[in-house]
């Protein structure tokens, strides 16, 4: 079980969206699929899910292709901004529509969720605040079972508390029945440790990809007195720079070796300073 | 729990179970929370949290029960009690000499410092 996202480049008039995109998503993973607004990302999930069709390229599931596929598509599911459901339908009628369209629509896990969250299930959909309009769709996407799940932004308008129950259940969901999952978020910090394997896109093209933890083991930083970072970081690949009057910072790929002179001090990233520095390497370019 | 950037969350998670088991939150015997359990507090992949309480299982400090979960096994606190004076030296005598040399004090302060800890510390 893969998905193969093959050459897929997406303009919007002038804009390329996406930059002629190749990545192969694994099974039973959770992915997290970083990158600031206006990335592509929720581009690359509507192209992937074919609610968009693609410039070029193409996407396949298993090795067919997903466009008007109706049996690929039944195997994923896209937790967008977008209703999919009739403006004036309740969310008790659209959880029992979502039950006729996805045979592993769990009816009773989805009141259950809801329950957890507060969403009064007899509320118009387009009558829901920001915050429950986003939990009405969580909802859907951890009650559905396919074996692919996209969340597009999931987090967007809830609160902490919200936040946090939505990470709880999407982990304990996860470790009892195995799935495929994508989250596309500009919130790293609070799913850095979740997610197994990160995607890091940047101006419609693939900057990084790689298990979390091995991206994070081949970046390092080294700060102190300017003129010996300058001299231990000349010749190695940079990612960036920071001058805070004589105290120097430098990030560098790899991992620190034997030369390092003693009085600078080696420190490692998270994933969200590593994102960071990345934009800033990409600015730079 | 709060996990810092400087190693890996696996390792951290290990470390946390040891100190579990060397203050008796996890006795002998007792059962460990699941890795669903883990990964749903903790909000970390499950895949991290197997491979944390993978370093106790193939160190032995911990056994799995078919169909049940994970056990502390017996004799486990005393290992890691060991393995901890152990790694005392280097872990704690090391950084505390080399920062007091740093300071300028002296070997006597040192150990007067310490004979105060000993008095004063529970």
């Amino acid at each position: 079980m893969s998905i193969e996202i093959k050459n897929v480049t997406r303009r919007f008039g002038d804009t390329l969206a996406l930059d002629n995109i190749s990545l192969e998503l694994g099974e039973n993973k959770i992915y997290g699929l970083l990158g600031n607004n206006g990335a592509g990302k929720s581009t690359l999930l509507n192209i992937i899910t074919d609610r968009l069709p693609a410039s070029s390229g193409s996407v396949l599931l298993d090795g067919a292709n997903v466009c008007g596929n109706d049996a690929a598509l039944g195997k994923m599911f896209l937790v967008g901004e977008a209703n999919m459901f009739p403006d004036d339908m309740r969310v008790k009628s659209a959880l029992n529509a979502a039950a006729m369209f996805y045979p592993g629509f769990d009816r009773a896990y989805a009141e259950h969720v809801a329950a957890q969250f507060g969403l009064p299930l007899k509320k118009k959909i387009t009558a829901l605040s920001t915050g429950y309009g986003s939990i009405f769709r969580l909802v859907l996407g951890l009650s559905v079972n396919t074996q692919w799940v996209f969340f597009d932004e999931p987090v967007l308008g809830l609160d902490a508390q919200h936040r946090d129950l939505f990470y709880r259940l999407l982990l304990e969901k996860y470790a009892s029945d195995p799935c495929s999952v994508v989250v596309s978020t500009h919130l790293i910090a609070e799913i850095a440790n979740l997610i197994e394997e990160t995607v890091i896109i940047g101006n419609g093209r693939i900057l990084q990809q790689g298990a979390t933890e091995d991206l994070l083991a081949a970046a390092y930083t080294v700060s102190g007195p300017a003129a010996a970072v300058e001299a231990y970081a000349s010749g190695r690949e940079r990612i960036s720079e920071n001058l805070l009057g004589g105290l120097k910072t430098v990030c560098l790929r790899g991992t620190p070796d034997d030369s390092l002179p003693e009085g600078l001090e080696v420190g490692k990233l998270n994933l969200q300073d590593y994102f960071i520095n990345l934009m800033e390497e990409e600015i730079r370019k | 729990m709060k996990f810092s950037d400087d190693r890996p969350i696996f390792v951290q998670l290990a470390e946390q179970l040891k100190d579990g088991i060397i203050s008796g939150a996890f006795p002998e015997e007792g059962q460990i929370p699941s890795i669903t359990e883990y990964a749903a507090n903790y909000k970390i992949n499950p895949a991290t949290a197997l491979k944390g309480i993978n370093i106790l299982v193939d160190a032995g400090l911990l056994y799995k029960k078919r169909g049940v979960g994970m056990f502390v096994a017996s004799g486990a606190r005393e290992v890691l009690l060991a393995e901890r004076r152990e790694r005392f030296y280097q872990d704690f005598i090391e950084r505390v000499v080399r920062e007091a040399k740093q300071l300028g004090l002296t070997s006597a302060q040192l150990q007067e410092m310490l004979e105060r800890g000993f008095e004063n510390v529970d």
